[in-house]
């Protein structure tokens, strides 16, 4: 399996470390409910088809990536900066 | 027996083997199964169950039969297939699985209980008595049942791992492959052409037809050459593609060696590739399959297509009376190559309007029903509507048609699909992303359609690569497919082999069926049909046939079992190549490390890290002599440590003090410039993820310690958060660990140490406990921090890593002149245990800080990571506390790993009330002291328990006290 890094190009699976669901993007407010909490850190859909992960170019740039893939077909559908889809999300 | 004029073997280049003992002969270009059957020997193994007389079935890698063990010692690999191994000069092949020798085998008397050893016998013989199964019977099937042995000793030959690129793969240098690689060479596309063989032209090279008006493998010779002209082309000989992965990922062995007679010592014997390619042509040809008959086991029964291998491409034919049997047209080659050659040829077709192609015998309409002869075949019985004849013959041809060899096509879950006019599986389209079969891979039978698919498969994949192919010409060929009427097994009575290697017959297949194990996958495990080191190449379509007709249900319906990787065995060697010994992981060594193996300290792992562990000196009797000697320099003149492999993150920015707030539990953007403060790390889950102290050397400007174990992890959290959580910061961060070598210079000495080799002023004032500042030491611009991990004054001085090796030389040095010296881990470890420090034996990742007692440090002004998590109910409650621990005798030994009980309770799991994390000999104390936690145990300060190592045996009478066990006001460290 190649993830294609946007700041290196097509690497090589063993170069990246494998953080989760794109889920950790979106941490909850401080003080926020136990349940809002718990959601972020431990409940996680398991999809038959398209995940959003983080995985992290550590062996290169040292780029977090979101990596769109079917976990079906291996299709690796897109990889963007975590820095910018986190900027776009504000 | 040799046959004069034929052959692409060179007569000129004798070579010198032998097998089994005995000393043969062969010609260059020989394989062992060749040569052997040049020498008159058909005998060349046993069967795996029943141990059958067993000869070479195939002339491929497809074989079943003829597994040897090729060299002695620890050079020796056993399941070769004869029919691959090229001979070479003083070649040493041995047979298996037989004993006494391979004529007289004992254990052939299973053949003779075959009646009792049909699919599944073990499930319901081996039943009873219980215990019996793991202690009796299945060694006893292991000894009996086998195939060669591995040497058990480590090779003395090296094996490579590799990685190559290309735009297009062709899998395969028969007709289809050159003309598919030509095509994308000259459209200009990087090209790897990967072939089995050690020659170019696959199937051409067995065959008497012409391409061009030139001999097949002339031919082939010729495109290798255009190929190479192009200058864009790899070929890769001797080179099985094995697997096929993601993302057009290709795994594929290359045998460089195991040819030749003496190869050079640096070459290695195999090479495993990892190929990833853009797009990939797959012309991997076909595989004939046999059809199922009583006794169709015997040396000198062979594939049709096998027989023409043997005399076209070696000059060789296993006998002089030849008999055929087959289904199909195509077959009719063999006995018009045999009659070519003047021999006697009998076709037994099954058609009963098959006809005769050339001066042979035909007999249409007819099937073979038995065959004779116990270690070679001498003839068989054939029958012909309600007649059954016998005929002498000592080699038989059998086919029963051609499969497209879809192995590949199959790697990523994909199934083949069935082509009812074509009675075979075909690759189905797209089932590898990239991947496009061609030739008889795709059930094109005929060479001329052959090389054009090749030539149509590489034009459209150039396209896809945004380039134009030129249209190169077909090649003059055969145009003729033949007829074919599908043919399984033959229904009579006798035992008909499906997968020679693991035994396993028709009757087998039906018996599953009957006992329901109906499902393509369950009948494959019952009676292992497709389990062997050959993957049922040779058999598996033909078992599918039989199950399909026992169940009733077609072909297609019945499907076919999963193909997986690897489409030949690989060698673990070759596969693990590098990755054994030093070549497992990368090592770690500090500046110091030359110095202290000098001194011969032994090293401790710490990651990739190799840290020493303590100073022998001469009259030592223990490592404790030595540990106990290195703390004393600590607590009583001064010490020496590196402590270099600490993670040092550099980090820098206008809201570098931001980070650090949002990381650490307490504050850091208040910490003033030349200060040093200690900082605690949680996991955004509230368990503790590091500790360790962090200096302001600037207003924008941090450089922040991690403990060895954890400088990795924290190095990518901290990028996880400012690319992440908070990609607006303005921050930069970089590890800089290796570029600084780093020293501790502790005890009452320290100062007096550092004042003859620092210019500025380092008193107390001018640099007090948790103070930084930037110093030239020897006149190097160096940076001095007052921190301490033993309790005592104590500095840490950092170097840029050129100067590592020197200064601690100069470092050590002075130190004796004082009174102290070098320490070690084991040193460094009982100092903080004196201390109460924690390490990563304490923070498991389940510690949170109030497990620690510093709950406190979780600033309640501002968020950080961790902090909601921290504060939840199930991390408050009734948790394990830290305590420190001293034997009531203080000279009883204690581990680390002990757990806990009341007094007088029962030690069952139950029960335990903590457990023993850290242990160490005080020799300041005159005490084992520990490390632990402890269920409320801040509470229990003066209280007795029982610390019991249930694995060491081992049970003591501790008492439960503060951590810090030694100085506990920290007086000595502001001195």
């Amino acid at each position: 399996m190649r993830l294609p890094c946007p700041l290196c190009g097509a690497r090589d699976l063993r170069e990246f470390y494998y953080l989760g669901s794109a889920v950790y993007l979106e941490r909850p407010e401080p003080g926020a409910p136990i349940e809002d909490w718990d959601r972020y850190l431990h409940l996680r859909e398991n999809p038959a088809g398209i995940t959003r992960e983080l995985w992290q170019h550590q062996a290169g740039c040292g780029a977090w990536l979101v990596v769109e893939r079917d976990t079906v077909t291996h299709e690796i559908i897109a990889a963007r900066l975590a820095q910018e889809v986190a900027s776009d999300a504000g | 027996m040799r046959v004069e004029g034929k052959g692409w073997v060179d007569r000129a280049r004798p070579v010198s083997f032998s097998f089994d003992g005995r000393a043969f002969t062969g010609f260059d270009g020989d394989t062992l199964a060749s040569a052997l059957l040049a020498n008159d020997v058909k005998l060349m193994g046993r069967s795996f169950k029943y141990h059958r007389p067993r000869g070479p079935f195939t002339a491929d890698s497809a074989e079943p039969n003829t597994l040897m063990t090729i060299g002695r010692g620890a050079r020796q690999v056993p399941n070769v297939r004869a029919t691959t191994q090229e001979i070479y000069d003083g070649l040493k092949a041995r047979s298996q699985n037989a004993w006494p020798s391979l004529h007289w085998d004992v254990l052939a008397l299973n053949d003779f209980l075959s009646p009792f050893l049909g699919a599944g016998f073990y499930y319901k013989t081996f039943m009873w008595p219980k215990g019996f199964w793991e202690k009796l019977y299945e060694p006893l099937i292991r000894h009996a049942a086998g195939l060669g042995a591995l040497s058990g000793l480590p090779s003395p030959d090296h094996s490579e791992r590799a990685y190559a690129h290309c735009d297009v793969l062709v899998i395969g240098a028969g007709p289809a492959g050159l003309m598919a690689a030509l095509t994308a060479a000259e459209a200009g596309t990087r090209v790897i052409l990967a072939d089995e063989a050690p020659r170019p032209g696959g199937r051409l090279l067995s065959e008497t037809e012409e391409v061009d008006g030139r001999a097949g493998p002339l031919w082939a010779a010729a495109m290798l050459d255009k190929l190479k002209a192009t200058g864009q082309v790899r070929y890769m000989p001797r080179t099985t593609v094995t697997g096929a992965y993601d993302s057009g990922t290709f795994g594929a062995v290359e045998r460089i060696a195991d040819h030749l007679s003496a190869p050079p010592k640096d070459l290695p014997r195999n090479c495993f590739w990892r190929i990833s390619a853009k797009r990939t042509i797959l012309a991997t040809g076909a595989l004939e399959r046999p059809i199922a008959f009583p006794w169709n086991d015997r040396p000198g029964i062979m594939l049709a297509s096998a027989l023409r291998s043997y005399l076209n491409r070696w000059g060789v034919v296993p006998g002089k009376r030849i008999a055929l049997f087959t289904n199909n047209d195509a077959a009719h080659q063999t006995a018009i190559d045999l009659s070519d050659v003047g021999l006697d040829c009998t076709v037994i077709d099954s058609r009963s309007d098959a006809q005769a192609q050339g001066e042979y015998r035909l007999i249409a309409g007819a099937e073979v029903v038995d065959t004779r002869g116990r270690l070679g075949l001498s003839g068989i019985t054939y029958r012909r509507g309600s007649r059954t004849l016998m005929m002498d013959c000592d080699a038989l041809g059998v086919s029963g048609g051609w499969t497209p060899n879809v192995s590949l096509t199959c790697h990523m879950n994909g199934r083949p699909t069935w082509d009812p006019d074509l009675s075979a599986f075909v690759p189905t389209k797209n089932a590898v992303s990239g991947l496009e079969a061609c030739g008889a891979a795709m059930g094109l039978w005929s060479t001329r359609a052959v090389l054009r698919s090749g030539q149509d498969v590489a034009c459209k994949a150039v396209e896809t690569l945004n380039l134009k192919a030129p249209k190169l010409p077909i090649p003059n060929a055969a145009e003729t497919t033949g007829d074919m009427i599908p043919l399984w097994s033959v229904n009579a009575k006798g035992r008909a082999w499906l997968d020679l290697q693991n035994d396993v017959t028709t009757k087998d297949v039906r018996l599953a069926a009957q006992e329901n194990y109906a499902s393509v996958e369950h009948m494959k495990r019952y009676t292992t049909q497709g389990m062997a080191t050959d993957q049922g190449k040779s058999s598996n379509v033909l078992a599918l046939a039989v199950l399909a007709d026992a169940t009733g249900r077609g072909i297609p319906e019945t499907g076919t079992t999963t193909f997986r990787p690897p489409y030949v065995p690989v060698p673990i060697e070759a596969i693990g190549a590098g990755a054994s010994g030093k070549g497992f992981a990368p090592e770690r060594f500090t500046t110091s490390h030359n110095a202290c193996k000098a001194r011969g300290a032994p090293f401790i792992e710490a990651g990739l890290w190799y840290r020493p562990s303590y100073f022998p000196r001469d009259g030592d009797t223990t490592w404790r002599e030595a540990c106990d000697r290195e703390v004393g320099y600590v607590r009583n003149a001064v010490g020496i440590a590196d402590v270099s492999t600490l993670g040092k993150i550099d980090i820098q920015g206008p809201d570098a003090a931001k980070l650090l707030d949002f990381v650490y539990t307490n504050t850091f953007s208040t910490l003033p410039i030349g200060k040093v403060r200690y900082g605690l790390m949680l996991r955004e889950d509230g368990h503790v993820m590091d500790d360790g102290t962090t200096a302001r050397l600037g207003p924008q400007h941090y450089v922040m310690t991690t403990t060895t174990a954890a400088a990795g992890d924290v190095m990518r959290h901290l990028e996880f958060i400012t690319q992440c959580l908070r990609p607006a910061w303005d921050v930069q961060i970089i590890s800089v660990t290796e570029a600084w070598a780093q020293f501790a210079i502790a005890g009452p000495k320290a100062r007096d140490l550092l004042s003859h080799i620092i210019a500025e002023p380092i008193d107390t004032q001018a640099l007090p406990f948790m103070g930084y500042q930037p110093v030239r030491l020897h006149g190097i611009p160096s940076r001095l921090f007052r921190i301490s991990f033993s309790g005592e004054l104590a500095y840490e001085i950092a170097v840029p890593a050129r100067y590592g090796a020197a200064l601690f030389d100069d470092l050590v040095s002075r130190a004796e002149t004082l009174g102290g010296g070098v320490y070690g881990m084991e040193a460094l470890n009982v100092l903080r245990l004196e201390k109460g420090f924690i390490t990563h034996a304490e923070i498991d990742g389940r510690i949170t800080a109030q497990d620690l007692g510093l709950a406190r440090m979780i600033s309640a002004k501002k968020d950080c990571i961790g902090k909601d998590a921290a504060l939840r109910p199930g991390l408050t409650k009734d948790r394990f506390e830290l305590i420190g621990l001293k034997p009531v005798n203080a000279l009883q030994k204690i581990d680390a790993g002990a757990h806990l009980f009341e007094l007088n309770t029962p030690h069952i799991n139950s029960n335990q009330k903590g457990y023993v994390t850290s242990v160490g000999y005080s020799p300041t104390l005159r005490s084992y002291i520990a490390l632990g936690f402890l269920k409320e145990g801040r509470n229990r300060h003066g209280a007795h328990v029982t610390l019991l190592d249930h694995m060491r045996n081992m049970q003591a009478e501790v008492e439960i006290c503060p951590p810090a066990f030694f100085d506990p006001e920290g007086t000595r460290v502001r001195r």
